[in-house]
């Protein structure tokens, strides 16, 4: 029963999802809105589960006597957990704690938001790193998505038009990089979606049908 | 003679706020309820208007339409908005309208998504101006359009806009689950080779050879996403090759749910693989939820414990290069699988090898080799076939129609364009 | 015996990418410090986008969903901060929502921007009555869903906690029928697609976007039809606020975009001379 009754409860939950987006009337109609309100409060308390993991992991390395780096780490992750926790339940004016001006506010706009920031920025240099690495003329496939990734880098940036001022109308670097990723760039990608869009259908209904059961341990 | 005039205009707008010579005998709830001079007449009214129940729904809208009022969008009366009235049919005379909402001037029509089914109601449009006044703020002057017929709204047991959606759900669930019980029947079925997948007990062996870990990271999303779903079935085999060569397999996820999970399918795959005493939970972890913190901590981690294999298999978004970036830095073989088109540019230039969407869905069963499961694969197949045919019957003959009707522009093609029956409401 | 050094040109192949890193650096940081203009072209998405902002009528109900976290707000929160711009300027009465959990904070930020503006000083807003921040509801596209059918339940507070039968501007707002135009600024899921499937196509909302870079390939195939414009990334955003009359912060930033493509494609360049001419001597 341990793996027959959450099969079930897939296949039930499925089905009428599928007949739902048919068949508006009630009950059909409702249902899905009702499963979708039990999803969300089965998220919101389960990230319980998730934090008292995290913090269980994070104190076991900080108290470890392994000498490693790990330690401070486990350390600033519970450290940081709590400040923000207790500011944020305690000394930022109870449910307003969102509210502009309040010391939650402040820790998010001076502490979380220059370092998220950070991480997203990272990715500018990760990009020139990759393309220097992976944009090589090995073949003719290859030539052709470097051509390609040339346009519309230099399309894309304002040194393009600048470089191209004397083409014709229409012929500049960004008209050439908006054509480019207008149409082969979507076609290519609509493909891929089609493909993608095939594989879910196939593999929601290998789940629905509890052929597909290897997401509750064992084959 | 001046005096008299400002008696008579205050007597037109008493008589205006009270009762509209054309127009419903209803006062309009939201009214102004004292006199007020205004310097210029009220609006002409809204006119015609009509209720109908909103088709393909479950019964609980109504659409009401009208004419605009002449003083639309011009002139010193100038409509700015409509406020919608109702009322149900029935009520006693001389009750209050409810307000259910508020149009701007140019709409012509209003969905009103909270009506009961078989009930059946009434409605006024009440058109809108701002009067100047001598002196002091505009005020708000409005008048009423006749009440329309009562209407009730209907639940309709079938989704007419959506008949194209159900032929596509059973030609292609069709032919999958065709292909599926084919399978069963013991006919073997060809699958290409997916290179990513036939790495998978290479990349693990390599780091048994090492002595360095496996790190698997399934995705960003939770288990509603499918794409997790996947990348948490190829876990339970990758975990089973894992177990079996004895290498350390890491674990860190970014949802609750997600680590819940995996727990349960690593677990099993190391009973399976008969060492149930080599899993140890804490090596499936929580680390965040939040995108980039998640992103921070796996290279965190990259860097202090020089994985020697990398898998990423499920749903990413912006961290996919930061993470596979991180991965090549230390000189990790990586193998990599999603279904966002956005990343896979990212995982194919950082990454060994890159599963490509759908690949993603075929990797449980390309690697169980399951008879059913392939057969779910062939069944995809035939999808991708008709789509493919129709693609091309949709060129060919928006290309006949743009040269025979010479125009480019889709709605002037009349059938020849078919991506008009594709449209789904 | 030691290894030889490597050629000059299988080092050229195999630059380290920390000397890549610090090209970009200076790249990016450089022209900050100069104040260097340059004319951008506008793409036909963008222009579409402006062309629809500009046809909706003064005083028009505008929803605002601000999807993204601050990891995004380089790149989104310029289209932010001139879409407020723009709202401001055509007297919408504006609600503001969140898809994102941080999603109301940054449209709170990008609203405070464009009043800063010189020709706003003297505007007077009055929240509650012009505008409102409902804030964040968790459930991704089920929140769209809802608020297809009834909105006071969907967000029965707003961001600071009171209840929406008491804020004047939400009196009559029932649905999201009720809206004559919205604005999507998203950074990924839930976001375009999701307001396009459920808000769109559902509940025919007039709808314009703003993403970044990354996913503007994925929900470009709906111009035309779902989404009346779309702005992709910074350079969506300077061209917007050159096409508004808004000059901000993403034209400036255009800059060390256009230096930092020139010094990717060069080091793609010393990369592929260097591949072809060690090949070369190989064969």
């Amino acid at each position: 029963m341990r793996r027959e009754i959450p099969t079930f409860i897939a296949f039930f939950v499925g089905v009428i999802c599928i007949i739902q987006f048919f068949i508006p009337h009630w009950p059909f109609g409702t249902m899905v809105d009702t499963f979708s309100d039990w999803f969300i409060i089965l998220q919101s308390f389960a990230i319980w589960l998730g934090v008292l993991n995290l913090m269980k992991v994070s104190l076991e390395r900080s108290l470890s006597k392994k000498k490693t780096h790990d330690r401070w780490y486990g350390f600033v992750v519970v450290l940081s957990f709590l400040l923000i926790a207790v500011i944020g339940m305690f000394f930022s004016g109870g449910r307003e704690f969102q509210v502009p001006g309040s010391r939650f506010d402040y820790l998010y706009v001076n502490v979380y938001t220059p370092l998220s920031s950070t991480m997203f920025a990272i990715l500018a240099f990760f990009v020139a790193s990759a393309s220097y690495r992976a944009f090589r003329a090995r073949s003719w496939e290859a030539t052709l998505l470097l051509a390609a990734a040339f346009l519309v880098m230099l399309g894309r940036a304002p040194v393009g038009d600048m470089l191209t001022q004397w083409a014709p109308e229409g012929a500049h670097m960004s008209d050439i990089a908006n054509w480019i990723m207008t149409y082969p760039q979507v076609a290519g990608q609509r493909a891929i979606m089609i493909g993608i869009a095939l594989g879910v259908a196939s593999a929601s209904l290998r789940l629905i049908l509890g052929l597909e059961r290897s997401y509750l341990g064992g084959d | 003679m001046l005096s008299g005039l400002a008696c008579g205009l205050l007597l037109a707008c008493t008589a205006l706020a009270q009762d509209m010579p054309t127009g419903t005998g209803s006062p309009d709830t939201a009214a102004i309820a004292a006199p007020v001079i205004a310097q210029v007449p009220p609006p002409g009214p809204a006119t015609g208007v009509t209720a109908t129940d909103a088709p393909n729904d479950d019964g609980e809208a109504l659409i009401v339409s009208w004419t605009a009022s002449p003083d639309d969008g011009a002139g010193l009366r100038n409509v700015s908005s409509y406020r919608i009235l109702r009322a149900e049919a029935g009520r006693p005379s001389g009750a209050p309208f409810d307000t259910v909402g508020l149009a701007t001037a140019g709409n012509t029509q209003f969905i009103d998504g909270t009506t009961n089914p078989g009930r059946d109601y009434i409605y006024v449009v009440a058109a809108l101006a701002m009067a100047p006044t001598p002196g002091g703020a505009p005020v708000e002057v409005s008048v009423q359009s006749d009440p329309s017929q009562p209407v009730h709204s209907r639940a309709q047991w079938f989704h007419t806009g959506r008949l194209n959606s159900l032929f596509a759900v059973l030609i292609v669930g069709g032919a999958i689950l065709y292909f599926i019980a084919r399978a069963r029947s013991g006919k073997s079925l060809f699958i290409r080779k997916i290179g990513g997948l036939e790495a998978v007990d290479e990349a693990v062996g390599r780091a048994t050879e090492m002595g360095r870990k496996i790190f698997y990271v399934p995705g960003t999303q939770d288990m509603d996403e499918v794409q997790t779903l996947a990348g948490i079935t190829i876990l339970g085999r990758v975990a089973k090759v894992a177990a079996e060569y004895e290498a350390d397999l890491e674990v860190p996820v970014a949802r609750s749910l997600v680590m819940v999970t995996c727990r349960e399918v690593v677990k099993e795959a190391f009973l399976n693989a008969g060492r149930p005493d080599a899993f140890n939970e804490e090596k499936i972890y929580y680390l965040t939820d939040d995108q980039f913190g998640y992103a921070a901590g796996i290279d965190g981690l990259v860097m202090r414990d020089k994985p020697a294999t990398m898998f990423y298999m499920g749903a990413f978004y912006a961290e996919s290069l930061i993470l596979a970036e991180t991965g090549n830095s230390i000189g990790a073989i990586q193998i990599a699988g999603t279904a966002m088109p956005a990343q896979l540019p990212f995982f194919v230039a950082a990454c060994d090898y890159t599963l490509i969407g759908e690949e993603l869905f075929a990797a449980s069963a390309y690697l169980s080799k399951e008879p059913k499961l392939l057969g779910s694969l062939k069944g995809q197949d035939v999808g991708k076939g008709i789509i493919l045919l129709t693609i091309l019957l949709g060129i060919l003959l928006t290309s006949i129609g743009a040269i025979t009707l010479k125009t480019s522009e889709l709605d002037k093609l009349g059938w020849y364009n078919i991506g008009q029956w594709f449209d789904v409401q | 015996m030691a290894e030889p050094r490597p050629s000059f040109l299988t080092r050229m192949m195999r630059i380290d990418r920390r000397v890549i890193f610090v090209f970009i650096g200076v790249a990016l940081i450089f022209p900050l410090f100069f104040s260097i203009s340059q004319r951008i072209q506008v793409s036909p998405e963008v222009a579409m986008l402006t062309a629809a902002f500009e046809k909706v009528p003064d005083g028009a109900l505008v929803l605002y969903s601000l999807d993204y976290d601050p990891p995004s707000a380089p790149e989104l929160q310029p289209m932010a901060v001139t879409a407020f711009k723009l709202g401001l300027k055509k007297k919408f009465r504006m609600v503001i929502i969140g898809l994102w959990p941080q999603g109301p904070q940054q449209a709170d930020q990008a609203l405070q921007s464009a009043l800063r503006d010189e020709q706003f000083k003297d505007l007077k807003l009055t929240y509650g009555l012009d505008y409102v921040n409902l804030g964040f509801q968790s459930g991704n596209e089920a929140v769209i869903q809802k608020m297809g059918s009834d909105i006071p339940t969907t967000f029965p507070r707003d961001y600071a906690g009171t209840p929406v039968a008491e804020l004047p501007i939400m009196k009559g707002i029932k649905n999201l029928g009720n809206f004559d135009f919205m604005v999507n600024i998203s950074a990924g899921y839930p976001g375009t697609r999701e307001w396009v499937q459920f808000g769109v196509d559902r509940f025919g909302l007039k709808m314009i976007s703003g993403s970044t870079a990354v996913q503007t390939t994925e929900v470009s195939p709906y111009v035309g039809r779902q989404l009346l414009g779309l702005m992709g990334g910074m350079r969506g955003a300077a061209e917007f606020e050159q096409l508004s009359g808004f000059p901000g912060r993403a034209m400036k930033f255009m800059v060390g975009q256009s230096v930092a493509h020139v010094i990717v494609i060069l080091f793609i360049i010393i990369g592929n001379v260097a591949y072809f001419a060690t090949r070369g001597r190989k064969e």
